[in-house]
């Protein structure tokens, strides 16, 4: 009798307090007692892994609770400031969540840790598709987190159908939505778009090819109703803007709260991408890390994960799950297995961003200063600002002369 | 108790203080301007700035933009500050309290609040349609991007100009009368020499933060009117390019230098007021 309101009181206690993930067998059985009380640093995209809010797990929080690891989880906007912040060096990261390129760019620099598979054995959950992929030939730095394509999202009620019909890049660069097109605000994104629509490799090194999508660009810019990121949710929503060029991942999210806007992949081809889990050099608990990975890849992990970030989930148990299909079916959106994994998924011509080298990213770079700093043909504004400049240079120099001269008659008076 | 000494060691909190955050880092952001990626010694991040049209375009821009914004919120401010500083006691403090209220949220918030109040389908538009007005296109443009800084930097225009008003002689204005002397007269002639100081460090509080802005440049003009601010962020988040971004500061700093410098003649030695 004892024995049962113990348990009792146990399956209350677990009933009320945090809620119990029916983690896999696999991940369970590791011995994680010589790791209590050690700090793990991560890093990674904001908003980017379920953390207890809307309905979801706090996937940190379970991962503390069976491992006794404290879980210190810092989040970054773009690879490139995580890079920024990673070559400062000021924190030692243990695991970081970057893209393909960056990937590729951090094993160049020799920034990563080979990871030690043996504590990742949850991997045999990646498909083969997701596996060595052209950033991480080997597969021996890096583990896949989420994938994505990037496509044109459009609000059926202000873009005409015959005009979305096309599936073309076009539509960002169509004249007709002035003022309703939203661009990425960021170099990489940006210049693919426009030279998928030019039909050049997104990878290119001829400079006559950055210069050429400048131009695209250039042309783009008095269209654009601004360059965006995360501003992009709030947009296309609220139907500020019409036509933007973003995520799958997050098109989901912005469907759901407004079942006008779609989605397609341009037909000439876009950008297929991987965000990694990866052991930076320089972690202090590198072994604490891949278990921390490992556990990313959990099926019931992962699929928590899948259904709070929406975007792509490189993991078998996942894709197979049947309540995932109904939760991408009924939730998400009625194409969402479709976009994500099935038929249209596999017609779609893709391209993955590779590590330019320095030279290439400089001039990509350079060409982007261009496109950002140039002006919209707004002038009015300088020769006002000119005119002022001008009457405040004349009248500091009247009234220091004023002054100069007064001086002087009082000097005289004295 | 030994007074040197005494004064020698209460001293010497600030001078570490300042030697860690205000020496050094302005030490690194000169090296950083003055070297390249290897760390030897160059001039080519200067002249990258003078000779690219791109940042040329940036500077005069944000000189311009600064400048616009600064003068709309000195002529917003002076008559409130007025208006303020003549009514009662009570009023006042009532009046300012109201005017720093704002400022009690951070300036992201309202920032990000002002774009949707004024974008197309925003809540400024919404009235107009309401009324039957024609709506307004204001969010992503220059002037939007004007309004944001108005917004945000008015309350360092009003606060210095209000503290020195608010120390003028009533008699003195009235003797002013009494002698013949119009409205505008007294205006120019009494009420603003006497409150030349306050206006010179509103100047400069409004002007310093709106030349270095980044964030409303980015937000309200839809990140097609880069600021000197941007361009920074941009080469140390983005580029990874200290030199270009640290010699940018530079410029920066010594083109705010200069204004100071100029603003300051005009008020060493008159009043000696709220310098900053």
């Amino acid at each position: 009798m004892k024995r049962l309101i113990c348990s009792l009181i146990c399956l209350f206690v677990l009933a009320c307090g945090s809620p119990v993930l029916a983690l896999d067998d696999a991940t369970q059985s590791i011995d994680y007692s010589s790791f209590a009380g050690t700090e793990l640093r991560v890093y990674n995209w904001g908003e980017y892994i379920a953390d207890g809010s809307e309905g979801s797990y706090d996937l940190n929080a379970a991962f503390e609770e069976l491992t006794g690891i404290h879980v210190v989880y810092e989040t970054f906007d773009s690879n490139e400031s995580m890079y920024t912040i990673l070559k400062a060096g000021g924190t030692a990261y243990d695991v970081i969540i970057p893209s393909d390129y960056m990937i590729g760019k951090l094993i160049a620099e020799d920034m990563l840790e080979k990871l030690d598979f043996s504590n990742i054995p949850n991997y045999s959950n990646i498909p083969d598709e997701y596996r060595n992929l052209d950033y991480d030939p080997g597969n021996e730095y890096s583990v896949p987190y989420t994938f994505g394509r990037v496509g044109v999202i459009y609000n059926t009620t202000m873009v005409d159908e015959k005009d979305a019909a096309e599936q073309s890049w076009d539509l960002i660069y169509n004249p007709k939505y002035k003022g309703k097109i939203l661009q990425f605000n960021n170099p990489r994104d940006a210049f693919a778009t426009a030279q998928f629509a030019l039909g050049q490799s997104v990878n290119t090194t001829d400079k006559a090819d950055w210069d050429e999508a400048l131009a695209k660009l250039q042309e783009q810019k008095p269209l654009l109703q601004g360059f965006v990121m995360d501003e992009i949710f709030n947009k296309m929503e609220s139907g500020e803007a019409a036509i933007a060029t973003y995520y799958l991942g997050d098109f989901f999210t912005m469907y759901t709260e407004n079942h006008d806007l779609a989605f397609y992949h341009p037909k000439e081809g876009t950008n297929f991408f991987v965000d990694a889990m990866c052991v930076p050099k320089g972690a202090q608990h590198k072994q604490a890390a891949e278990l921390y990975i490992n556990f990313m890849l959990d099926s019931e992990v992962a699929l928590e994960n899948a259904e709070y970030i929406c975007y792509g989930c490189p993991n078998s148990a996942v894709i197979e799950n049947e309540d995932y299909l109904e939760f991408l079916q009924e939730e998400l959106h009625p194409d969402a297995f479709e976009l994500l994994y099935g038929q249209i998924a596999a017609s779609v011509k893709t391209e993955i961003f590779e590590n330019l080298d320095p030279d290439t990213n400089t001039y990509m770079n350079r060409c982007w200063e261009e496109l950002k700093s140039g002006d919209n043909g707004n002038m009015m504004i300088y020769w006002i600002g000119i005119g002022l400049i001008v009457l405040l240079v004349i009248l500091v120099i009247v009234l220091l002369v004023r002054r100069h001269r007064r001086r002087i008659i009082d000097d005289d008076e004295e | 108790m030994n007074r040197p000494v005494f004064r020698k060691f209460a001293a010497a909190p600030h001078i570490v203080w300042a030697a860690l955050f205000i020496a050094a880092p302005l030490a690194f952001v000169v090296y950083y301007a003055f070297t390249d990626e290897a760390g030897a010694f160059t001039l080519s991040n200067m002249s990258a700035l003078v000779t690219s049209p791109n940042y040329r375009a940036i500077f005069l821009r944000s000189i311009s933009y600064a400048l616009i914004a600064t003068v709309i919120c000195l002529v917003i401010a002076y008559p409130v500050a007025y208006i303020i500083s003549r009514s009662r006691v009570r009023a006042q403090s009532t009046m300012i309290l109201l005017i720093m209220l704002p400022m009690w949220m951070n300036l992201l918030i309202r920032t990000y609040s002002w774009m949707v109040i004024i974008q197309d389908t925003g809540f400024l538009n919404g009235i107009l349609s309401a009324v039957g007005l024609p709506n307004l296109h204001i969010i992503n443009t220059p002037g939007a991007v004007i309004l944001g800084m108005v917004y945000n930097y008015l309350p360092y225009m009003i606060l210095p100009i209000y503290s020195v008003m608010v120390k003028i002689d009533n008699r003195l204005i009235e003797a002013a009368h009494d002698l013949g002397a119009g409205g505008v007269q007294v205006l120019f002639r009494v009420i603003f020499p006497l409150s030349i100081s306050g206006v010179i460090s509103g100047i400069t509080m409004v002007f310093v933060p709106s030349i270095s802005t980044f964030y409303i440049s980015q937000k309200m003009g839809g990140g097609s009117y880069d600021m000197i601010g941007d361009a920074i962020e941009r080469q140390f988040m983005n580029n990874y390019n200290y030199n270009l971004g640290a010699s940018m500061s530079l410029v920066l700093m010594i083109l705010i230098l200069v204004c100071m410098a100029v603003m300051n003649r005009f008020s060493d030695e008159d009043t000696g007021g709220v310098i900053v």
